[in-house]
């Protein structure tokens, strides 16, 4: 028992209580699922880990102490990504990484204003080279959080790789700037097309597509249009939309009516962060990029959080949480419900000091006390 | 080009009659608007003839007119009033579809050069809110952005909207927006822009905003990505209190703010114009299920007409509106039905007039 906290070493730790209680919870999970989940080499999986700035690398730390802890089949590959630099060899080999392993889980890279706009965001640079179209976040309410409201369940599906964050800008007069904001057909369709899929699979009754065609006549008329032509082909489930302007002021009065939501790019960064302050907080919701062939896990809301790096108070459960759903993708269920479970049960016991979720008091803790309910 | 609430002081004329000062009466173009528009307009007018406000109401209609060369354009009646007014106080508008014109509120931003939204949200204490002390500001600029309406259709299947940012308008806006902040005894203004994502043109916003803030040494200037603003916005609003930021940013967040504090029901907005043209207006729907009924709620047209006597210089006047409706609100007696009541607008007006007669 005293070993506990110190892990060193990739298995286990080494008192024998600890190794009997992993064989034996283990040979408990066993019978439930006879059939091995698939694996790359000798049983483990490979999993690209870049740990961005700020707040990543301390988080990611923590995923990787539970993972040795429950014994988890997966080695990390871990490419550090200099976001001072300007050139893209960083990014480069962090794109090769995750071409090769198929999976990734990261932490968000700083984009510095002070360098040229030629450098573009690197997040937004690895979204599109793997074309991880299609951004999804569960937005649920935990009872052992404090908010104004209870009870919330939204998942949200944003379209990833174009809209607003094609960054595409030009300078064509002095002292006046263009952005353009893409949007097309197949993108639409695509990312319609899975929000309904994922609706069906989930169980869910509703989507929602936000949008502003009402002003943007022809880019968000066509994203509305593609969502219609798609849901038509999905007559189990409602479809509705609604103005991205009415969708904010209806999620801080109203939250309750919505259940799945897709939107285009930047609203859905708008409609995501709002949802995961409701819910709680942005240490609060994990989210997934997800790909034809490939998959990024990270936080919801993307924060580096420079302002409390370091100091060992950012809340890991967004971080944890993203790892669960990376094991639910490499079919590690029983890993995944286990440590979700812990997280979760750790999270709703107050009397470890969760109020404080913007992360003002020491987390560490929390992660012992993960370890703790693992057993 | 900035209106200043020291400006408009200057325009009233003061004289003296039986020793005593006497403010001269001040015009106003009131356009009352569609659906509910003309109910809650005379309601406003009853509640400040209560208050014996020195304003002179001039109505008018606007209705979109094709002018000499096919430009869709607002009646010239309507416009030569309001370049006389330079206030104008606007109901809802109901856009039609397929009119063939565009919506008359753009009709109006453009004709007027209306520059800045301006939207205060105050928490109303007696319409409970999960937002409690909400004080904040958004200034919204009003007239480039992502509302360009630049449009085009590349190849089939592909859209392209051009975001337009430029120098001037940037620079326009962060000068209202410090202007505003100290007469209004603000500390803070906060940047709102993505600036990360959008390089070249949110950074050129805040570069603008960056250097009109060097002028401004009294007042504090943060900046704030979207994403950060919103997270933070639903989970302790009071850290904010003068937003500035581009077209869409402003139109999601002033939206999202009027969620906080009740809806669009209980909303004032100010439109200010280069040329020193303000247009006050309710930002709700024209509600045209309940026109005609005495059951509309005014309190959005009258916050706004608060807005606007205080813009005027005539804070007195306003603030004692503005006591006699949130104590209104807050004493829950007299409601209309969107408040939680069952009176009638009629009531709830009378109730306010008597409130202010016996402030007097």
């Amino acid at each position: 028992m005293a070993t506990r906290g110190h892990l060193g070493n990739l298995f286990c730790s080494s008192s024998a209580w600890e190794i009997l209680n992993c064989i034996l919870f283990w040979l408990h999970n066993q019978t439930k699922s006879p059939t091995p989940p698939p694996a790359k080499y000798g049983g483990r999986h490979t999993v690209t880990l870049i740990p961005g700035d700020g707040i990543g690398p301390e988080l990611l730390n923590h995923v990787r102490e539970v993972f040795r802890f429950s014994c988890v089949p997966v080695d990390f590959e871990v490419v550090n990504v200099n976001s001072a630099l300007e050139t893209d060899d960083d990014m480069n080999n962090a794109i090769t990484a995750i071409r090769r392993n198929g999976i990734a889980l990261k932490g968000n890279i700083e984009t510095k204003h002070t360098m040229a706009p030629s450098v573009k965001s690197r997040n937004n640079l690895l979204r599109t080279s793997l074309d991880l179209y299609a951004n999804v976040m569960h937005c649920q309410s935990l009872p052992g959080v404090q908010t104004r409201h209870k009870n919330i369940d939204i998942m949200i599906i944003r379209e990833n790789t174009e809209g607003e964050y094609s960054s595409l800008e030009h300078e064509s007069v002095s002292g006046v700037v263009e952005s353009l904001k893409i949007i097309t057909r197949n993108n639409s369709l695509r990312i319609a097309d899975y929000a309904f899929k994922l609706a069906r699979e989930k169980g869910r009754r509703r989507v929602t597509a936000v949008h502003k065609a009402n002003i943007m006549k022809l880019g968000d008329g066509l994203f509305l249009q593609c969502c219609r032509e798609v849901a038509s082909g999905y007559p189990d489930i409602t479809f509705d939309s609604m103005i991205v302007d009415n969708t904010t002021m209806q999620l801080v009065s109203k939250p309750h009516q919505f259940d799945v939501m897709v939107m285009p790019n930047l609203y859905g960064n708008v409609v995501s962060n709002v949802c995961a302050g409701l819910v709680g907080g942005p240490g609060l919701v994990p989210g997934a990029n997800y790909g034809n062939a490939y998959a990024v896990f990270e936080t919801a809301t993307r924060n580096t959080g420079k302002s409390i790096a370091g100091k060992n108070i950012a809340n890991p459960t967004a971080m944890l949480l993203a790892s669960c759903m990376m094991l639910d993708h490499l079919k590690l269920y029983d890993h995944a419900t286990m440590i979700r479970h812990a997280v979760l049960k750790t999270m709703n016991e107050t009397r470890v000091s969760l109020p404080s979720l913007k992360g003002l008091s020491p987390h560490l803790p929390l992660c012992h006390e993960a370890h703790w309910s693992l057993f | 080009m900035v209106n200043s609430a020291y400006m408009k002081s200057i325009s009233q004329i003061i004289y003296i009659e039986n020793g005593l000062y006497k403010q001269c009466m001040q015009t106003v173009t009131l356009i009352p608007g569609d659906g509910i528009g003309p109910e809650i307009s005379s309601a406003v007018m009853k509640i400040f003839e209560a208050a014996k406000a020195p304003i002179r109401w001039e109505e008018r209609n606007v209705t979109a007119i094709k002018g000499p060369g096919g430009r869709w354009m607002i009646p010239p009646d309507a416009k030569e009033s309001m370049d006389r007014s330079k206030i104008g106080l606007k109901g809802p508008l109901k856009t039609p579809i397929a009119a063939g014109h565009p919506s008359m509120n753009l009709l109006l931003r453009k004709t007027f050069d209306l520059y800045a939204n301006v939207r205060p949200c105050v928490s109303i204490e007696g319409y409970k809110t999960p937002y409690t002390d909400v004080n904040l500001v958004t200034i919204r600029e009003n007239t480039e952005g992502e509302y360009s309406g630049i449009e085009h259709v590349i190849v089939d299947g592909v859209v392209q909207s051009i975001k337009l940012i430029t120098e001037d308008a940037s620079r326009r806006i962060a000068e209202y927006a410090f202007e505003y902040a100290r007469n209004n005894q603000r500390t803070s203004v906060t940047a709102v822009h993505k600036a990360n994502i959008m390089r070249m043109s949110d950074g050129l916003f805040l570069r603008k905003c960056r250097e009109v803030a060097e002028n401004y040494k009294d007042i504090k200037f943060t900046e704030m990505y979207l994403d950060t603003v919103c997270l933070n916005m639903v989970q302790d609003p009071t850290q904010f209190d003068v937003l500035v930021m581009p077209n869409l940013y402003g139109d999601i967040l002033s939206d999202l703010c009027a969620g906080l504090i009740g809806g669009l029901g209980v909303t004032p907005s100010g439109n200010i114009g280069a040329n020193g043209v303000a247009i006050f207006e309710s930002v709700h729907g024209t509600a045209p299920d309940i026109a005609g009924l005495d059951m509309a709620n005014p309190t959005a047209l009258l916050l706004s007409a608060v807005m606007m006597l205080r813009h005027m210089g005539l804070h007195d006047y306003g603030n004692k509106i503005q006591t006699a409706c949130f104590d209104t609100i807050r004493d829950k007696k007299v409601l209309t039905k969107d408040l939680g009541g069952n009176s009638k607008c009629s009531e709830f007006t009378a109730e306010i007039c008597r409130r202010i007669q016996d402030m007097a």
